[in-house]
């Protein structure tokens, strides 16, 4: 094809209108057979280095060599992170739902002639429950499915990321073309602030008084004004922002251009971190699909108003997550956060009037504008409307993401849909917030996960972390754990922060060998206090979180080190010691044979013993044993 | 003209101005470490904390950057601003024990030891950044600048090596704190090109 003849086939590909939207997604929609099976392999991060692309390989060359009836020919499909990982590679075969977990290329064949030629299940794929051990056919049937409310996570699992016409078909840019056509401007913002949402980021910041602000600072200043999203996700373990951008980036795309339309920006900034190629990918594929339909670019679907967006990489720090660093950062200049007195609102990106909003709350707006402001505000609980997007991991047997509707109680989303601790036992606490979030104990397991019950509990909602302990996780260390990596990740720039986290871990360091006073753990908590009220942004404010919810909630623990030199939960080294218990043990040497010290003797079949002289204590004779003859005291 | 008080005494500010120049106009001292008025103020030490009280809400904020505004209520004094300063320059204590300027500060409000062990015995910078910002904003020639993050932050030229921009003239050790400047400027400079001044030696 010639450049020219390429270049006015894109001409045609443009949707001049609303009626135009509307007309390709009914085509689309009547292009669909409801009946022809679908094929879903999770194209997310987990399941692809799990070896998803291999079994979607393999199905179809199955499929096609099994030349079954042209009419049915299923379709096989490469979606986002369906938020089940840790049971990828997953499968599903629609329109059923049939919910086939850790796939392997070796098992396509047997999916195809018995699920699509016999309609029957392939049992050993199934996925059984933890707890009743049960297999469960249908993915709506599995709990971790069950009791989510998929409102941001909608599509994804559902479409192909790489193709906006998927997106489309299940009504993507409809919000964008009832704004631009039946909504003014102020309209908008209207409707998102009476939706009550809130900030998905971190602090919870109420999204439309923050676009009102946002107005008022353009009335006094002018335009140009910026509109960010800010994918810098940088809590350990949390990846809902990448999944949503993997798996649904027209939804992040649309929320942008509709924040556009309401405040008269033209151009955004897409903000994403350099450790999420995928997302950056799937985010570039989208906004080339969405210009070449005209819903982005110049003279969006025949309105008029024109808006485009460019894709920033991360610098690859956790503080460049916070939103003054992140300016300078997409300014070209080292990401360091500066002391605002005046709010970024007024004095964002180059001093201009900016709204910078997290991924999960973009990706909410278009739900916003579509079913309305009393929808949304009907899902969740009062103060915290809506869904929130929960990364589970640690000590539960379902590790993954949720969604579900803020306010739920905590014990439901661990046990119910993370299906509790492996071995049944109650958990010990949950880490909420991510390593500037706080951890609660079982007796606070009913506290309603909304934005107002966590801080009050001494945490946060964070954006959206959730890490599972039980009794073998001891809050000492995980106190240094969280310390440690915001000593790493603090920028430096202002004392209390770059020196009071490491003074901190010290101490708490300190406790873990056993050394210490009740008088330390007051000096703690004075020092901690300093830290929240000195430090320039909410790293360091922060950063005390998870000492003093520890504290607050554990400290029996804390003095169990430093008055009885004990760690209970068998974890702090310096205080532990590892033994074999002799009625226990069968001799049969798997703990002498692990020991990387070789400091276990013992014969064979004869109860061993452990040289505590010579002991590293690292836990691998425990791990080996089969029989729970190695104990830690 | 904005009226506001400042440890229960009425003060008057012109627009604009913060919280630590209306202290200073009206000689309510307030520690201060990285402020310097021939630069842009940064916000780096945290010294200079104050309380601001807005009826029954307060926070506490830095001096030396909160724009002043009607009616509000600056303590400068309160349990909170203690406490802050307390630690910061107990752990300053140890983290510059090589400097006499932060030992006689540190002296001034009571603390006279620390319970950290210092990391770096001869240290004596404490990172407040005004010797870069002087280089920048003053000079104009951005020979020095921070390498580095978080505990690993150090001041130098780019790859510690002697600076061709360098020009000399001793503006970051006249600027520095703590004294820290002076060891480390002849690493900046490289050859002499110029001798400094005898008493900035
Ligand atoms: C150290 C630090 C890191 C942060 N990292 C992120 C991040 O990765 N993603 C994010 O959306 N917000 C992050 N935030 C919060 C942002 O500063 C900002 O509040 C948020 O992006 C605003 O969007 P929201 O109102 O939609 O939550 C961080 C804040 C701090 C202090
Ligand atoms: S609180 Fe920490 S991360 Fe934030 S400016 Fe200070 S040193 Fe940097
Ligand atoms: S050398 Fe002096 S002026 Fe420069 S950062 Fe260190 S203490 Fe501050
Ligand atoms: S990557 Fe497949 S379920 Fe998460
Ligand atoms: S003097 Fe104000 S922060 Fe250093």
């Amino acid at each position: 094809m010639s450049k020219a003849k390429a270049e006015a086939k894109a001409q045609d590909a443009r949707l001049a209108s609303a009626a135009d939207l509307e007309a390709l997604r009914q085509r689309l929609i009547q292009d669909q057979d409801p009946d022809r099976p679908e094929i879903i392999v999770c194209h997310g991060t987990g399941c692809l280095a799990n070896g998803s692309p291999e079994v979607a390989e393999a199905l179809k060359k199955a499929i096609k060599a099994s030349g079954l009836d042209a009419k049915v020919v299923p379709g096989i499909k490469a979606t986002g992170c369906h938020g089940f990982c840790s049971r990828g590679p997953l499968v599903v075969v629609r329109p059923q739902g049939l919910f086939y977990q850790r796939v392997q290329a070796s098992d396509v064949d047997e999916i195809v002639q018995t699920t699509l030629v016999e309609g029957q299940a392939v049992e050993r794929l199934l996925y059984k429950d933890p707890v009743s051990k049960e297999a469960i056919t249908l993915e709506q049937d599995i709990p971790f499915y069950k009791h989510q409310k998929r409102v941001v996570l909608r599509n994804i699992g559902k479409v192909d990321p790489t193709d906006i016409n998927d997106t489309i078909a299940r009504g993507g840019y409809l919000a964008l073309a009832k704004a631009l056509f039946a909504m003014t401007p102020e309209q908008v913002v209207a409707e998102v602030e009476k939706s009550g949402l809130r900030g998905r980021g971190g602090a919870g910041f109420p999204t439309g008084r923050k676009w009102k602000s946002a107005l008022a600072a353009i009335k006094k200043k002018g335009r140009p004004v910026y509109v960010v999203v800010n994918g810098d996700e940088g809590d350990p373990g949390a990846f809902m922002d990448r999944t949503i951008m993997e798996g649904d980036p027209h939804a992040v795309l649309e929320g942008l251009i509709l924040g556009a339309y309401a405040l008269g920006a033209h151009q955004g900034f897409l903000y994403v971190r350099a450790e999420y190629p995928v997302a950056i990918k799937h985010l570039t594929i989208a906004m080339e699909q969405a210009r070449a339909l005209g819903l982005l670019g110049e003279n969006i679907l025949g309105s008029g108003f024109s808006f485009d967006v460019q894709v920033n990489r991360g610098a690859g720090a956790f503080v460049c997550g916070e939103s003054t660093a992140l300016f300078t950062s997409i300014e070209g200049r080292a990401g360091e956060p500066k002391p605002k007195y005046v709010r970024s609102v007024e004095e964002g990106l180059w001093g201009r009037p900016t709204v910078l909003n997290n991924v999960e709350t973009w990706a909410n707006v278009p739900q916003i504008i579509e079913n309305g402001s009393e929808w949304f505000a009907g899902l969740g609980a009062p103060n915290s409307t809506g869904t929130k997007v929960f990364s589970l991991v640690g000590k539960v047997n379902n590790v993954g993401l949720v969604e579900v509707p803020m306010g739920i109680p905590l014990k439901e989303i661990v046990e119910t849909l993370g299906g509790g601790v492996p071995g049944g036992e109650p958990f010990k606490a949950v880490q909420t917030g991510g390593p500037s979030g706080g951890c609660l104990p079982y007796s606070l397991k009913d506290t309603p996960v909304d934005f107002d019950s966590l801080t009050k509990a001494g945490s946060m909602m964070g954006s959206g972390g959730m890490i599972v302990m039980d009794r073998r996780d001891c809050v000492v260390d995980i106190a240094r754990y969280f310390l440690r990596f915001l000593e790493e990740e603090s920028c430096g720039k202002c004392i209390p922060c770059r020196l009071g986290i490491q003074r901190m871990r010290e101490m708490c360091d300190g406790f873990s060998r056993g050394e210490g006073s009740e008088a330390d753990i007051a000096e703690l908590k004075s020092l901690a206090r300093a830290i929240q009220d000195g430090s320039l942004c909410a790293l360091g404010g922060s950063s005390p979180n998870p000492v003093l919810t520890t504290l607050q909630y554990f400290e029996d623990e804390y003095l169990a080190h430093i008055r009885d030199h004990k760690c209970p939960a068998g974890v702090c080294k310096a205080l532990i010691t590892y033994s074999i218990d002799r009625d226990k043990c069968t001799g049969c040497m798997a703990c002498a044979r692990a020991c990387p010290q070789k400091c276990i003797s013992g014969q064979k079949k004869k109860p061993h013993a452990i040289d505590a002289a010579r002991c590293i204590r690292c836990g691998i004779c425990m791990e080996s044993c089969k029989f729970q003859a190695v104990q830690v005291q | 003209m904005v009226s506001f008080k400042i440890n229960g005494q009425a003060v008057q500010a012109e627009p604009g101005w913060t919280v630590l120049e209306t202290a200073r106009h009206h000689g309510i001292h307030i520690p201060t470490l990285c402020y310097h008025e021939a630069v842009e103020a940064s916000g780096a030490c945290r010294l200079c904390v104050v309380e601001v009280k807005q009826g029954d809400w307060s926070k506490i904020v830095i001096s030396c950057m909160y724009p002043v505004a009607e009616g509000i209520e600056i303590l400068t004094e309160s349990e909170r601003v203690k406490n802050v300063r307390r630690w910061i320059l107990e752990m300053l204590l140890a983290e510059c024990p090589g400097s006499k300027d932060i030992r006689e500060l540190a002296a001034q409000y009571g603390v006279n030891s620390t319970r950290f062990t210092p990391h770096h015995p001869d240290e004596q910078c404490i990172l407040c950044g005004l010797c870069v910002r002087v280089c920048k904003e003053v000079v104009g020639v951005n020979a020095i600048s921070t390498v580095g993050r978080g505990v690993h932050k150090k001041i130098g030229s780019p790859y510690m090596e002697p600076s061709e921009a360098c020009v000399a003239c001793g503006s970051c050790v006249t600027v520095c704190p703590t004294g820290a400047m002076r060891a480390r400027i002849d690493a900046v400079r490289g050859e002499p090109k110029v001798q400094l001044a005898p008493q900035a030696k």
